[in-house]
């Protein structure tokens, strides 16, 4: 049995380990590959704090930045936290050996994102999130952090409302396995890979934490709000950071004309060339004038994708974008202890909504409320399990889930699972997409439904006993159909505009909606509510 | 387009590894596009692993007519043979077991070992590890050694690198115990053949960087064990 057992080993997985680790807990990480290899490598921008490295910052800028990007349904209290925490999180990072960029006279280097009032955005070239994530990971090895690789998370075993452990599947054996633990720490990330084909995201993220949170009866909260980023690749959805735009780079359709403040929040510029493709024009990211030095000193990966993956040289060619899911603020409530509503049961990062990005999240938060919370579930996830008396759980959710494995080999494949995912993905991106109404709304409901009523019906296409990833997928399939309905029940409840979701139909703000979207199973049925902000 | 899929599992009958052809009827596509595609509309049991498809989480790493490439930025060709990395067990058709590769980095202690108070690192300091920092673990460096044909036990590149990466960190405060760990089985062991280097996807040396390694060692009184019997008949 474990003190802590931490579920993903992204940057908050990671973070969370160590700062667990340090109290002489009994940690364990699972996995479900290996730890650097998480979402967490692809964040290209920058982690936010209010040096005032290059330009005039404080950390009240930041805070009311936040707060104005969120749409005023940001926790204050929590966004406070974290800016104040943020200057502490980036050196505490350059501790422990990260290798920021660094400017002429010896600090770390910042630059310019979208929604900052000033150059906040510490950075590493364009490689942030990666040697952030190698250097924790790095940090681990020293400290002895315990992996357990490859194994993928089925559902917490949650009894009298407190956590006992997990159950999970060991992809190379495909046994389930029941882990126990006196706290368990969700980092599981996001579900913005439900867009398939549509999404910087990869294919995993399919928001399997917050999906098994919400079987076990916790609360999830703003699942409504899903931020598309301006500037995917044309043809594969792959990310160009916004540090192009933040040094200079235009939006132009394919007469030349620009159309946005480029710098706007990402939700605002998203939706102007939504509606510049919906007319028909061509939408093309322009940094040239930057010229081959800048970019390759400070943008050299964005270089790199754009001649792979879209054929072009960013130096003397436009490169042709589409905005596409990038994030999902949306996930497990939590408190300020980033506890959920089920007692020893954590959460952190994007698979949490600890109230910091409420319904549009600015670029540079994600890395640093992945490091910030995630040290900080740590610390409180160690005072939980020493105060916890354990009392031995039942084998329940263990059988249950052994059977559910069972059953799904079991199972007939009439319907090809692959195929409905593709048209799910198409189907979110259309009419769950940055543009909403409810028509569109109402008719994705019923065909979600639908599909959950078809899954029976899917089945396997690999029914191998070892490394069966068909199988892992096909889980995978489900959570996100699980986590469709509650997106979609609480997009048609919001019968306004607020950052992330704009209701053409209703696209104004309205004040009496200035709350949070909160969703929960009670007796088996989604009830979706909206409650006040934690303030 | 047809390709060549090396596939592996240890219950398959008649014979657990087969080499299977594919026709991908795909044009300017990724390799991983490509693998995605026999997945999901040919074969299901295709196994293999992938994350970012953008070349930056080092999960895809795979070997094309027998050298390595990420399978997400590698555009495939007609005939093209692909197959596992090798020198690492593999647990079913592309995926290997990375644990062993990745148990390498703490044998060379491949950390920064204190808390470091310095902040004020000069560009120029970071550019000295800025290179060596862009790793993203996928391994191809791994493969695409020989040393490994007849020593299993070698550090390998990428662990040397990331020695390197720590040791030339202005932050390092342990320089001695790090280049300790790299004698055993580590930079005297390489033969500077230079495949890793052309392997890397991210452009790094590691070749350069076990040369410094070297010369590092020299400073702190190693020496090269394969001169140290005085073979140049220099020693009276």
């Amino acid at each position: 049995m474990y003190d802590i057992l931490i579920i993903g080993a992204g940057g908050a997985g990671l973070s969370a380990a160590l700062s667990a680790k340090k109290e002489d807990a009994k940690v364990a990480v699972i996995c479900e590959g290996y730890p650097t290899r998480s979402q967490t490598s692809m964040a290209q921008g920058g982690i936010n704090a209010s040096l005032a490295n290059v330009e005039e910052d404080s950390v009240e800028l930041h805070i009311s930045d936040t707060i104005k990007a969120s749409g005023e349904i940001g926790s204050k209290s929590m966004i406070s936290k974290m800016c104040q925490d943020a200057p502490a999180v980036v050196k505490w990072l350059e501790s422990i050996g990260m290798p920021y960029s660094r400017t002429d006279d010896n600090k770390i280097a910042q630059r310019q994102l979208g929604g900052a009032s000033s150059k906040r955005a510490c950075y590493a070239q364009d490689f942030t999130g990666l040697k952030i994530l190698h250097t924790l990971y790095d940090r681990c090895l020293k400290e002895d952090i315990e992996f357990l690789n490859e194994k993928f998370l089925l559902n917490f075993c949650v009894e009298e409302g407190v956590v006992k452990g997990v159950s999970c599947l060991d992809i190379r054996t495909t046994e389930v396995e029941f882990i126990k633990a006196k706290s368990v720490i969700v980092a599981t990330g996001g579900y913005a890979g439900l867009y398939h084909g549509f999404s910087t995201n990869t294919n995993q993220s399919t928001g399997d934490g917050i999906a098994a949170a919400f079987r076990a009866g916790a609360k999830v909260s703003n699942m409504e709000f899903i931020q598309f980023h301006p500037t995917g690749l044309k043809k594969s959805g792959i990310l160009i950071s916004e540090s192009a735009r933040g040094a200079g780079g235009y939006l132009v359709n394919q007469k030349g004309e620009r159309f946005t403040d480029e710098l706007a929040p990402r939700d605002k510029v998203s939706r102007e060339i939504y509606s510049q493709l919906q007319e028909g024009n061509e939408v093309f990211l322009d940094i040239r004038h930057l010229g081959e030095e800048f970019i390759d000193e400070n943008i050299p990966q964005e270089r790199k994708l754009a001649i792979t993956y879209e054929g072009v040289d960013p130096v003397s060619e436009l490169i042709p974008i589409a905005p596409v899911a990038h994030y999902s603020m949306g996930g497990i409530s939590v408190n300020g202890d980033m506890m959920s509503s089920i007692k020893g049961l954590f959460a952190i990062g994007e698979c949490s909504n600890s109230g910091v990005h409420g319904a549009n999240r600015l670029g540079g938060n994600s890395l640093l409320e992945i490091v910030s919370f995630g040290k900080l579930a740590g610390e409180r996830a160690v005072k939980f399990s020493a105060d916890c008396v354990f009392k031995e759980p039942s084998l329940d959710q263990f059988e249950s889930d052994k059977l559910f494995i069972e059953t799904l080999y079991d199972m007939d494949k009439k319907i090809d699972f692959y195929e409905k995912r593709e048209f799910l993905g198409d189907m979110f991106y259309k009419d769950v997409g940055i543009l909403r109404c409810k028509g569109e709304l109402q008719s994705a409901l019923l065909e979600i439904k639908a599909l959950q009523k078809e899954f029976e019906f899917m089945g396997l296409g690999d029914r191998s006993r070892v490394y069966n990833t068909n199988l892992v997928e096909f889980i995978k399939f489900k959570n996100t159909l699980e986590l469709g309905e509650i997106i979609l029940e609480s997009a048609l409840k919001r019968e306004e505009s607020r950052g992330a979701h704009f209701r053409i139909d209703f696209p104004k703000i309205d004040d009496s909606l200035k709350k949070e979207s909160v969703s929960q199973k009670v007796d088996d049925y989604l009830c979706v509510d909206f409650k006040e902000v934690l303030s | 387009m047809k390709l060549k899929i090396q596939r592996y599992c240890r219950h398959r009958k008649p014979k657990n590894m087969v080499l299977i052809d594919y026709e991908v009827p795909l044009k300017d596509v990724t390799l991983l596009d490509s693998l995605n595609f026999i997945k999901t509309k040919i074969d299901a049991t295709l196994t293999y692993s992938s994350g970012c498809k953008s070349e930056v989480c080092g999960s895809c790493s795979v070997r094309v007519n027998g050298k390595e490439e990420l399978a997400c930025g590698y555009k495939p060709k007609d005939g093209d043979v692909i197959e596992p990395l090798r020198f690492m067990e593999i647990l079913k058709d592309l995926v290997v077991d990375y644990s062993k590769a990745q148990e390498t980095l703490k044998r060379v202690k491949s950390w920064q070992s204190g808390i470091s108070q310095k902040d004020d690192m000069s560009y120029e300091e970071e550019k000295r590890i800025e290179l060596q920092s862009d790793c993203i673990l996928c391994a191809s460096c791994f493969s695409s050694c020989p040393v490994f044909e007849v020593d299993k036990e070698f550090l390998g590149p990428f662990a040397l690198t990331r020695s390197y990466r720590y040791v030339s960190d202005v932050r390092c405060n342990d320089e001695k115990q790090k280049i300790d760990a790299v004698q055993e089985k580590g930079v005297w062991d390489c033969t500077l053949c230079g495949e890793c280097t052309l392997a890397c996807p991210q452009g790094i040396d590691p070749k350069n960087d076990i040369l410094m390694l070297r010369s590092k060692s020299v400073q702190h009184g190693y020496s090269d064990p394969n001169f140290a019997s005085g073979g140049f008949g220099l020693e009276f």
